[in-house]
Order: structure tokens, then sequence, then C-alpha cells
């Protein structure tokens, strides 16, 4: 069963959400990390990029699959953790510490998910 | 509706996470995950329920010439418990499929072809019999797995005696005795590795694939899924049905010639082959120098001169590197030759390198 801390928020595309004083951390979830398997590689935007609520910022790469990594928010990109570009495999270890990147001057905020909700969709996934 | 082998149970039980393929629900991948499972092949042992497989037995008086007119590689003067891989061409000279051939006897042949064409291949090869032969598909009556790694022979050996081990690759022996199953051992696989492939009766498989766990278990075994089967069978640049070849493939633009006998008298597609001449795109190497990784179906250019596509792509674990291979014009496909990828819309720079990416 995947790991779901109940103090994030979630998107059903499957990142998680932390709020610090208005800047936007964005992750991606036990259960996505677990579903692409191995991940090898990750392409990420740069600090001072905008990003739009609903559009990919990042691939990431397995070795089985690529996926896109979807902002739940738009705002400007105000940190990116560059040691993921060196290991990525940090997001199968850790999925909730290895952070993708920060938004900050966020405009617009799309549909956010409790825990439980996450959980939900997470279930109707793996049925 | 997907099938299962006699080992889904199996999978559940040690953790696969399981998919559909060619028909067949099978596992992707064990807890593990891929890179530990292609390590394990690489440095001490694998197993794969490679069951899927579909097994046609040609019998009869006429079957070797059956073959020598089905199949582009020469079976005349191929021993009995020898195994022979070739390739089976359509009028065009594209590929129906890729398989393999043992010789049991003068007049008894197994081909194993891949599972997702076996019905395909049934067609074609019942439609093309010379009177004399007879062709069952016996698919359904036989299990497979696939022990593969540098210690796998440490493993069979300590289940059945030296001379019951095939010695030389592609080669095999029949009617061997595991823990009171009969087997065969063959010496092939699809991994790069030194290995087995062993056959037997579905109702043997949970078993066979019990003992050979437990065997293996001091030499560092794992069982090992469909994801691993992959990165394994690119690393050692050994063509997949439906990515390096395909109807609209040749046999030789896919570098196959060492399965195509030009010299024998006759076959389905030789005339093709022989009409279309020299080919004119053929199947490279790629390895991804710039950030990312290629995948199949991507475009591949020089400055702005599209030479081909990637066939198969991924991050190959134990060379460390993204590779690909790619079919791309003849007249620019040199070794050292420096290229780009479209990787989703970004150009990505490669450059082609002699296969395979990996030798043992």
């Amino acid at each position: 069963m995947s790991n779901i801390p109940a103090e994030l928020k979630y998107t059903a595309s499957h990142e998680w959400i932390k709020n610090e004083d208005g800047t936007v951390v964005i992750g991606l979830t036990d259960f996505a990390q677990n579903a692409l398997g191995d991940i090898v590689f990750i392409d990420l935007p740069q600090e001072g990029d905008a990003v739009t609520m609903g559009d990919s910022f990042a691939d990431v790469e397995s070795v089985k699959a690529v996926s896109g990594v979807f902002s739940p928010v738009s705002g400007t990109v105000s940190a990116v953790n560059g040691a993921l570009i060196d290991n990525p495999a940090l997001l199968n270890e850790d999925p909730y510490d290895a952070w993708l990147i920060k938004v900050s001057d966020v405009s617009e905020t799309g549909e956010l998910l409790d825990a439980a909700a996450y959980e939900a969709v997470c279930k109707s996934e793996e049925a | 509706m997907e099938r299962k082998t006699p080992l889904y149970d199996v999978h559940i039980a040690e953790g696969g996470k399981i998919v559909p393929f060619a028909g067949y629900l099978l596992p992707v991948q064990y807890a593990g995950g891929v890179i530990k499972e292609h390590m394990a092949v690489r440095q001490a042992a694998g197993l794969f329920d490679v069951s899927h497989m579909g097994e046609i037995l040609f019998t009869g008086p006429t079957a070797l010439d059956t073959l020598n007119h089905l199949l582009t590689n020469d079976f005349t003067d191929m021993p009995a418990g020898r195994v022979r891989y070739s390739v089976m061409c359509n009028e065009k000279g594209g590929v129906i499929d890729d398989l393999v051939i043992y010789k049991f006897g003068d007049e008894e042949y197994l081909a194993v072809v891949n599972a997702a064409n076996r019905h395909k291949d049934y067609a074609h090869m019942a439609a093309n019999l010379l009177p004399g032969t007879k062709a069952e598909d016996i698919s359904d009556s036989v299990a497979q797995l696939a022990l593969q790694g540098p210690a796998a022979p440490a493993v069979l050996g300590s289940l059945v005696s030296e001379d019951k081990l095939p010695k030389k690759y592609y080669t095999a022996v029949r009617d061997v005795d595991i823990n009171g199953m009969k087997c065969m051992i063959s010496r092939t696989g699809y991994t790069g590795e030194l290995g087995y492939e062993v056959y037997t009766a579905p109702e043997n498989a949970v078993a066979l694939w019990k003992t050979l766990r437990e065997a293996g278990g001091e030499h560092g075994l794992i069982p090992c899924g469909l994801g691993a089967r992959d990165t394994l069978r690119l690393e050692a640049a050994m063509p997949l049905y439906g990515h390096e070849m395909d109807e609209d493939i040749s046999p030789l633009e896919a570098g196959l010639n060492f399965g195509v006998k030009m010299g024998k008298s006759d076959f389905i597609g030789k005339a093709a082959l022989e009409a279309a001449g020299e080919p004119s795109r053929v199947r490279v190497g790629l390895e991804i120098t710039g950030r990312g990784i290629a995948r199949e179906h991507q475009d591949v250019f020089i400055g702005e001169e599209k030479i081909g596509v990637t066939t198969s792509g991924t991050h190959c674990p134990a060379v460390g590197k993204a590779v690909a291979m790619a079919l791309v014009s003849a007249d620019r496909s040199a070794a050292g030759t420096e290229v780009d990828v479209d990787i989703r819309g970004r150009r990505v720079s490669a450059v082609i390198v002699p296969l395979p990416f990996y030798h043992r």
C-alpha cells in the first residue's frame, strides 16, 4: 500500500503539494514512483521559468516508461532540486523528501485532494 | 481476455507486478525492480517465466524441406540436438516472425515462436506445408522457464548430472530428469548472458520454478520479469519482433544476415530480398550523449536531415547509459556519426556505435 502522508495535498495525476508560506513545493507521490519503477532520468525546468496550471513541467523516466509531471499551480519556479538530476533514484528512495520544484508568485491553483481523497484515487487505479 | 501461464499464482506470491503482454498476464517486475533484476542476470542468475512463448512441432519425411521452404536459414546439415535461429519472411521479404528451430531427429523439429505471433505464424506455416509434413501447435502443452546468468550452470549443476547440461551455445539435451520432472534443457536465451531455457509440461511448471528458486538461493538467483527481459536483450542488441523487424522490415535491414541463407535454392521471400538488393537502411546502435532517454519511434537526424527512426531504447543498467537501436539510411550509418534524436520535441545528441552495447 502506498504511503500517503496526511499533512500533504495531492492531485489526481499523482503529484504531492506542500504550502510553505505562500511558496508551493511539488513532488511525485509514492504511488507514482512505485508505478514507474526504477527512475533513471529527470528533466526539470530552471529557476525563473513560468509553470502553468495543468501543464507538464518535467519528464520523469524509468527503465520502463516516461511520465510527465503536471503543475497544480501557475507561477514562477523559485527553486529546483538539482540533486535529482545527478541521482534520480532519490525519487524512488524517499519520494516525499525528493521534491522537484518550488513555485512562488502563485496566481492560480487547481483542485487539490486531501490524503483520504487521494487514497481513493490510488485505490481506483489499482483495481 | 488475457490468459494466465501455469505460474500466475507463483508470480503473485513472489510479489510480481502483473501486466498484460502478448495475450498473457505476466510479471513486468518483482518487488526489487528492473535494475536489480537486470544486474542479477549479469552478475549471478535470474529466473524468468517464458511459458507464453509458442511452440510448433514439425514432423514427417519432408519436415526438413518444409522448414527450408518456410524459413530463411538452412537446416540441411543441422545435427540433432542443435538449435538454430531463423527468420520467417512473407513474399515481400518482410518478417512474419523470428524464431528458433530445435532438431530432435531427421523427421522431427520444434519451432519456438513469439507469443504475440503464434496464431499468425501457425496459419502461415500450415498454409505452406509441403506434402508429407505435419505441423502441430503444441504451445498449450509446453511451459518454459529461462534460467540466465553466470551462476546458471552451478544452479542447474546442483540438480542434474554434468552430462545432462548442454555444453555449447545453441544445443539442447532432451529427457532430463529434474526432481522427477521430465525436461528439455537448452543452452539458449534472450539476455546476452550464459544461461538455459528449460522446457517441461505445464503441470510441472510450479514445482520446477520452486526447485530452481531453491537451488538458486545460495547463488543469488532472483525472479525476473518482462522489464528486465527487455533491458537485457536491448543491451545485448538482440532484436525484438515488432521493434527491430516487422512485416515491412526485411531481415537484411535488421542486420540478421547470419540467419538468411541467400545461397539456398529457394525460400518464401527470397526473390523479394534478391530484387531489393543491398538494403538502403540498416539497424545501428545509438548511445545517447545528451541528456535524455530515447524510446522507440523517435526520429533520428543529422542536422535537419532525417536519417531514420529508433526501434527500441531505454536506460541500460549494466552499461549504465541510455542506448537505442535505430533503422537509419545505410549511407549515414557509420560508427562514430553524430546524430540527434527527437525526444518528444527536444533534440538530444547521440552517436552511432557498434552493436552490441554489452558483451559478456
